[in-house]
């Protein structure tokens, strides 16, 4: 509290977080309900990786069988937009490590500020994706399997690489969106008043399962759109 | 010799220091059926949890044993039958003319629909779940002195989730089943039924299933660290829990795996991505590889359970110290760890010779760890004064069915027996000695040993033995014969054969209908114990884990009044007298031999 300047202090208005949570019953204490609780969503975010390692496992083969039609492939992805959509999701992951720190020092403003800004960047992270990038592609008809009528095909084998490129940014993308769904809810908590300087562990959670989606997205970047 | 504190013949003192129904049994009805039923269907306790999936995985394993009993009768006779709609059995081979919709495609597409809809509900919904998330979701929070497992809602999540992917399966069987076999194998899985969704149905079923599993792991693994007792180290933790551990990791490392590849498959089915297609240039066996990768694994998830039950059960029936019990621990693990990198087994027949082999030497070293096991319950048995109750002898046909399970899987292991075996009745039996015979086994032995602590009733012993040999000798009967027959050369998964074949088959189907009448009399036992049973000391057997030592029978709804403290190992029958709250409640073993009690303990 006390690293907050007057103008913050009012910014933030009269404190809304009163330090009234227990513990569930079935732990000692707060600290223990936190360190399992943490300990739990490390755990879920172990079977997170193994999920996207079955992914890469996908593009890994696949690349190894039809080398030329992914990298005539990567070349039809227009870098740009991808490079942005991971500047976006940099930032997000930092304004999501702030709301933890908000939520610690009981900056109850800040604290929403960033929620917020880490939802928005999702919602501009899927607008990029689909409007700039799934769109088009639909519309030339580079599509998975039996939907794929693009004429202008260098390798046969390219309806592979849209396959990769399809399950793999599709189920990042859908990962997204339950992430966005965790920061509308941490949202309303946070108008509630429930996280302060003893109550923290759901803005945790939600944020690291945040920076794996980022972590992910940080790999599927270069191995879709740079290796050529 | 201590006595323990704490006892659970204390408990009544503190029933007027709490408030009022603090002192309930978790089974206490609300005030109306409605507040009863409403209060199970939205309960965070872990012991309710655990006894409805109790009930569920029983239900589920009935659904499949009918399935199987059909097999089985289909099998009856070497000529080509069928099961139609309505259910009867129509002989459409030479013994009877073909009546006008049942043609012998028909006849075959029926069995194959029947015995995959039994291998989905009894792997999917039966084996995985079964231990774990019954007696494992009751016994874990008892066993470590917690109050619940960590994460409570979660658990009731993960229920919910069961009986949607249950509700899935149950779906896809009723508007016709799939054909896939439980593997999903391509390109059945992608062709079949094409245009229908019931076989996506089947495959989001597992998706399902495989989250559900997935949470109770993760919730298990979090309780097991930071849920113990005040003085309860990792050794001081019952076997049970070690082997429930141990299936935990797997749970929560492979499934994730099978979801990833469902996933795919799905995509597979309904947009042709290629994958799996080598008409696309995909590549089938991929399946396959991703498949095991995660169905192996899964076979541990299947018997370490079993093993978990088995060291308790014979350690406290025997009322001695579990031999080796950082062995039996550290196994755990480590069959947890070599599990993984086995997978290629099952494809001998379809990879390359160098990985063939190299799969061939890692099978074998996962018989290492299992072995481990068998032999300190043995060292155990040793010696020992066995008391011959219901939940002995199934501890004592496990170790039998298992030998049996574990050494054909050795045998299955060697590359070039296994060329010969591959895809015979050879391995439906091994697996079957593996998963029926020792992981049902031990479930329903583990059944038995927690009971009394489950309900608060006893059962009647005699007959649970009586029982149980018509299982044992049914078991033996129903699968012995398909070792011969497949080592003879009998295929898997074909409605009719030749008649050489035809005495295994109707050994095995007689078989089978043994093991049915002893089933049936198991469900009479536990509703003759739920009726009229004999009200539960306790700790009827002089256990020492915490479940039996410092809470009732039926277990409080807050578990225990106090936090309890460990201040012995579960097992240590030689220092510690286990408090018998009303002796002679259930026949106790002959005390232990001199020998064995004088032995002076530094520590
Ligand atoms: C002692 C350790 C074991 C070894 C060495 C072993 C080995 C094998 C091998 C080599 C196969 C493949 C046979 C073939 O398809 O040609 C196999 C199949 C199988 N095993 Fe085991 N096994 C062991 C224990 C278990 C256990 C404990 C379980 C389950 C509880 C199990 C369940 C299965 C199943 C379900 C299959 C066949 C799956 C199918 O094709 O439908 N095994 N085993
Ligand atoms: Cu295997």
């Amino acid at each position: 509290m006390s690293s907050l300047n007057i103008d913050q202090r009012i910014a933030a208005g009269p404190p809304a977080y009163a330090d009234t949570y227990k513990a569930a019953e079935h732990f000692r204490d707060k600290d223990h309900e936190f360190d399992s609780v943490k300990f739990g969503v490390w755990l879920f975010l172990a079977t997170e990786v193994l999920l996207f390692s079955g992914l890469f496992c996908y593009y890994g083969i696949m690349r190894l069988m039809y080398p030329e039609a992914f990298i005539h492939g990567s070349s039809l992805l227009d870098w740009r937009w991808g490079l942005i959509n991971t500047v976006v999701l940099l930032c997000s992951s930092f304004t999501a490590a702030a709301a933890v720190r908000d939520a610690q020092l009981g900056r109850q403003f800040w604290l929403k500020v960033n929620l917020l800004i880490t939802l928005l960047a999702g919602v501009a992270f899927l607008i990029i994706k689909f409007v700039f990038e799934y769109y088009p592609k639909w519309a030339e008809g580079k599509l998975p399997g039996e939907f794929y009528s693009y004429p202008n095909w260098v390798s046969p084998n390219e309806v592979h690489w849209w396959g990769v490129y399809w399950s793999a940014t599709g189920v990042h993308a859908s990962h997204v969106v339950v992430g966005m769904g965790l920061y509308i809810w941490l949202l309303i908590r946070a108008f509630k008043g429930h996280f302060g300087p003893k109550h923290y562990s759901a803005c945790e959670g939600v944020a690291l399962y945040w920076h794996i989606v980022d972590i992910v997205w940080i790999f599927l970047f270069p191995m879709l759109y740079l290796i050529h | 010799m201590a006595s323990i504190p704490g006892s659970a013949g204390k408990a009544h003192d503190h029933a007027h220091d709490h408030g009022h129904g603090h002192d309930d049994s978790y089974l206490t009805p609300k005030a109306s059926i409605t507040a009863t039923i409403w209060d199970w269907m939205t309960t965070v306790d872990h012991k309710k949890i655990g006894v409805m999936y109790l009930f569920a995985v029983l239900f589920m394993f009935f659904l499949g044993g009918v399935a199987a009993l059909a097999v089985r009768v289909e099998l009856w006779e070497p000529t080509k039958t069928a099961i139609t709609a309505t259910g009867q059995t129509v002989i459409t081979g030479q013994a009877l003319v073909p009546s006008e919709q049942t043609t012998i495609d028909a006849g075959n597409n029926t069995y194959n629909r029947v015995f995959t809809l039994h291998g989905l509900i009894m792997t999917f919904l039966v084996i995985i779940p079964s231990i774990p998330a019954s007696l494992g979701n009751f016994l874990i929070p008892l066993m470590l002195g917690a109050k619940d497992v960590a994460f409570p809602r979660l658990n009731l999540a993960s229920w919910y989730i069961y009986l949607v992917g249950s509700l899935f399966a149950i779906t896809s069987a009723v508007v016709g089943g799939v054909d896939t076999g439980w593997t999903f194998y391509t390109p059945y899985s992608t062709m079949t039924d094409a245009g229908h969704w019931k076989v996506v149905f089947m495959i989001l079923a597992a998706f399902i299933l495989g989250f559900s599993s997935i949470l109770t792991g993760l919730n298990f693994i979090v309780t097991v660290h930071k849920l113990r007792a005040p003085g309860m180290g990792w050794f001081d933790m019952p076997l049970f829990v070690w082997g429930m551990y141990g299936t935990s990791l797997i749970q929560v490392l492979a499934t994730p795996v099978i979801g990833i590849t469902l996933l795919l498959m799905v995509l597979e089915r309904l947009f042709h991505v290629g994958i799996f297609d080598p008409r696309m240039g995909g590549d089938p066996v991929l399946f396959q590889h991703f498949f095991w990768f995660y169905s192996h694994p899964v076979v541990y998830v299947m018997i370490l359970p079993g093993m978990a039950i088995m060291s308790d059960i014979i350690a406290v029936h025997c009322r001695k110290k579990i031999f080796g019990y950082r062995a039996v621990a550290f196994s755990s693990l480590a069959i947890a760890g070599i599990a993984f990198i086995v997978w290629g087994h099952h494809m001998f027949t379809a990879q390359g010779e160098l990985a063939a082999a190299i799969f061939s030497f890692l099978t074998f070293l996962v018989a290492l760890p299992s072995a481990v096991k068998v032999f300190n319950w043995i060292s155990t048995l040793y010696k020992a004064s066995i008391g011959y109750t219901t939940p002995m002898w199934y501890a004592l046909g496990f170790l039998f069915l298992f030998s049996i399970g574990g050494l054909t899987g050795l045998f299955l292991g060697a590359l070039s027996v296994d060329l010969h075996l591959h895809d015979t009745y050879f391995v439906v039996a091994h697996f079957h000695y593996v998963m029926m015979g020792s992981t049902l086994i031990a479930f329903i032995g583990g059944i038995h040993h927690w009971w009394s602590k489950i309900f608060g009733k006893m059962y009647n012993d005699n007959w649970a033995t009586i029982a149980f040999f018509f299982v044992f000798i049914g078991f033996n009967l129903t699968f012995l014969p398909q070792f011969v027959m497949g080592v003879h050369g009998m295929p898997r998964r074909y409605a009719s054969y030749v008649d050489e074949f035809t005495i295994y088959h109707q050994l095995s189907t007689i078989g089978s209908f043994v093991m049915l009448i002893g089933f049936l009399l198991h469900l009479c036992v536990f509703i003759h114990s739920l009726v009229a049973g004999r009200k539960a000391a306790p700790n009827p057997y002089g256990a020492l884990s915490m479940e039996w030592t410092d809470t009732a029978s039926p277990p409080i709804t807050h578990n225990f009044h106090h936090e309890p403290i460990a201040t012995h190992g579960p097992y240590d029958f030689d220092d510690v007298v286990p408090p018998q709250t009303r002796p002679g409640e259930f026949p106790l073993p002959a005390p232990l031999p001199v020998k064995q009690v004088t032995v002076v303990k530094t520590k």
